[in-house]
């Protein structure tokens, strides 16, 4: 009887899995293929309608070979467009990171009031993109009603018309104010998490707080600070609301960013084909900083 | 029991259905402006006489363009009734994409509709949306400051007139700019007034061969002079003006004069909405070398969609909304001042919308006089005063509106921006087939 238990035990570790394989993945494929094809098809549709030339409002469409790409790269402002959307990605990326990592050192340790300022410093970011940028357009940058303004007039200051003289730095100012809590609650969490037995030995040891700073805090943060640089490089890339209730991509084309292009192209003026060409093209900047990142960073991770 | 259950079904099933067969519903897409505000409160009246549910989705002008363009070419057949005007309708009805309005009902008088609004909505002589009001542009003055500085507009000023004024009532101490004027890119927004301007220098906006007139020596003076007043004698932002805002400085009395639609006489006239309800004067909208195409026409109407399987109630609701009824209805329960203008000859006759609106007479010459054809001093290939009524006008003046924005605030010379705005045209319209 016990040789018997035995054996059953020992086929038991033997596991069934090992002589009967289960096959994963047909218990995937349903969820994978719905994936698939909702990746997929808009991208197969897209790439269809940018061979054909096709306005909205003349149909039918066209076969046009690469007449919409011919279009694309032949406008003047491509140029500008792809500059002012990589400009709307790094710059509030610089700020919050900078900004993020201000507040979450400052909010490391406690303070009086400290729940109150926390809350203050978050709230920012569930207010949404098109009321954050109707509140700064209206309330703060406005060269008539703005408080901005009435700050200027109080000097005896000429009130800065922001969306006239300085398009992108207003844009990059609203963004940046709508993502220093998000930088601020990862830096935060992840300031959090390091092991305060490391700053005491770095402090025994002499280290002024600034060389603490850089060489014990820092290093910790890299991590964090790389998924940071992935996540907002993802947002920051499709700036959109913004943009359309502020400024629509002007003056000029001084604020438009390849998805307000998109966006201007297909839904202001009709043309399906040439925003479709825009869209394959946004695919390839968004991929090459992609591959930059993850080339860079993926040691961090 | 099996009977029963089956029994009991089919009764259901039957009874939805004959409920359904009732109670239409129709879906109307329109446009946040007021007198359209006003016809949503009063079609609940519609829908208790007639028992037809109406939806609506009101939605601002270019939101509404983008949606009801996307499903009208794509044939969506969300709506049954949609808010176009004198753009679309010509284009959509050469399309065949809007059911044309053959016979009306014998009390609805037709023929009682301003003929040029009629024609301008009407394609090979069939009429393929209904308007709901019409307007032109007409200058706002403040009587009273042109009094006080001892000045007399003119019933037919010129655009070296208005300058003049703005120079002379521009007054940054009490807070008044000498003029008031769109700044906001967009074919609808700044082109909408530019266009005008650039007809009444002496140009065109294509040359007849569809190649792109925008950078020609009367646009090119036709803008300098624009970017020119408006930065000296305008508010600042002007930039980020629109109707609205303008509207506000003009009702808050923040403008000496404002370039604008009729429409907002209504509004200005209105002592509930306005300060200077009682200190407006009315004159055409400048010319200048030119004579013609000075003043804009343009309609909000009411269309049907092919798609639309209701287009006999759509039909039946439209005529309620823009019959001579209606209007005295508005009239009587709103006051005169802000019933829909510009479609009928009746309205411009009834002697209680003339007394109560100073603003009629001026309204209704603006209208007439404004011709789709003839305007312009050289000769054009398409139909349009501010704007040409081709699919295609949208990208083009979207663009050609913000470069000029650009130009306004200094990011550009007027001379790039126009030349800019020509070369993307000929390139538009080259890819179009226009241009061989």
């Amino acid at each position: 009887m016990k040789m018997m238990n035995t054996s059953t035990i020992h086929n038991k570790s033997k596991s069934p899995r090992s002589k009967q394989k289960i096959r994963v993945w047909p218990l995937l494929l349903p969820s994978v293929s719905v994936l698939a094809i909702w990746a997929v098809v808009p991208l197969v549709l897209t790439i269809w309608y940018s061979f054909q030339n096709y306005n909205l409002q003349a149909p039918p469409a066209v076969f046009g070979g690469l007449i919409n790409f011919e279009f694309l790269f032949t406008d003047g402002d491509l140029p500008v467009v792809v500059m002012n959307t990589l400009v709307m990605v790094f710059g509030p990326m610089l700020i919050t990171v900078i900004l993020g990592l201000a507040f979450a050192t400052l909010y490391d340790g406690p303070f009086p009031g400290r729940s109150i300022a926390r809350l203050l410093v978050i709230t920012p970011f569930f207010v949404m993109p098109t009321v954050a940028a109707l509140v700064w357009k209206n309330l703060f940058f406005h060269p008539v009603w703005g408080l901005l303004a009435w700050a200027e007039k109080l000097v005896g200051l000429e009130p800065i018309d922001w969306f006239s003289s300085h398009p992108m730095l207003a844009i990059i100012i609203i963004v940046s104010w709508l993502w220093t809590p998000f930088s601020t609650l990862i830096l935060l969490t992840a300031l959090q998490s390091l092991d305060r037995e490391q700053i005491e030995a770095a402090r025994m040891d002499g280290a002024k707080s600034v060389s603490r700073f850089i060489y014990v805090v820092l290093p910790h943060l890299r991590r964090p600070v790389a998924v940071l640089l992935m996540l907002e490089t993802i947002f920051f890339l499709s700036t959109y609301a913004e943009i359309y209730v502020t400024t629509m991509g002007g003056p000029g084309a001084a604020t438009t960013n390849i998805p307000f292009y998109i966006f201007s192209r297909a839904l202001m003026g009709f043309d399906v084909g040439l925003a479709s060409a825009a869209g394959i093209f946004a695919i390839l900047i968004a991929n090459i900083v992609a591959f930059f990142f993850v080339r860079n960073l993926s040691e961090q991770l | 029991m099996f009977k029963n259950k089956i029994a009991a079904i089919s009764a259901t099933v039957m009874m939805a259905f004959g409920v359904d067969a009732q109670a239409t519903t129709l879906t109307i897409a329109t446009v946040n402006n007021p007198d359209m505000v006003v016809m949503q409160k009063y079609s609940a009246q519609y829908e208790k006489e007639t028992g037809v549910t109406l939806k609506w989705l009101v939605l601002d002008e270019n939101t509404l363009r983008q949606r009801v363009t996307t499903d009208i070419a794509t044939k969506g057949g969300q709506f049954d009734i949609i808010t176009i005007g004198l753009y679309e309708t010509p284009i959509w009805g050469k399309q065949g994409w809007l059911q044309p309005f053959e016979k009306f009902s014998d009390k609805y008088d037709v023929n009682d509709i301003l003929p040029s609004v009629k024609d301008a909505l009407s394609y090979q002589g069939k009429m393929y949306s209904v308007p709901f009001y019409a307007e032109s542009a007409m200058t706002f003055y403040r009587k009273d400051l042109f009094e006080a500085a001892g000045l007399k507009m003119p019933e037919n000023p010129t655009w070296t007139q208005i300058a003049d004024f703005a120079k002379k009532l521009d007054n940054k101490q009490t807070g008044v700019h000498g003029i008031c004027i769109r700044g906001l890119p967009g074919w609808g927004e700044n082109m909408a007034l530019l266009g005008l301007v650039g007809n009444v220098f002496g140009g065109t906006q294509f040359n007849m061969n569809w190649t792109s007139a925008v950078n020609s020596k009367a646009w090119n003076n036709a803008i300098d002079f624009y970017v020119n007043l408006a930065n000296k004698y305008g508010p600042p932002g002007v930039v980020g003006n629109g109707f609205n805002e303008n509207l506000n400085l003009m009702a808050e009395g923040k403008c000496a004069m404002w370039n604008d639609a009729t429409v907002a006489a209504g509004l200005l006239f209105d002592p509930k909405r306005s300060k200077v309800a009682d200190k407006l004067g009315f004159a055409q909208n400048p010319v200048e070398t030119w004579n013609k195409g000075g003043a804009w026409l343009w309609a909000w109407s009411l269309g049907i969609p092919s798609s639309s399987k209701n287009g006999d109630e759509a039909r039946k609701f439209i005529e309620w909304a823009t019959s001579k009824e209606y209007i005295n209805m508005i009239g009587e329960k709103e006051g005169w001042v802000t019933i829909p203008p510009g479609t009928r000859k009746s309205t411009y006759t009834n002697q209680k919308y003339l007394a109560a609106a100073p603003f009629a007479a001026p309204t209704l010459k603006a209208i007439e006089s404004a011709s789709l054809v003839d305007n312009t001093a050289v000769p054009k290939p398409y139909t349009g005063i501010n704007f040409a009524i081709i699919p295609e006008m949208q990208a083009i003046n979207n663009y050609l509106g913000q470069q000029i924005a650009g130009a306004l605030t200094g990011k550009t010379t007027v001379k790039a921006a126009l030349d800019s705005a020509a070369r993307n045209s000929d390139k538009i319209m080259t890819k179009a087939g226009y241009i061989k």
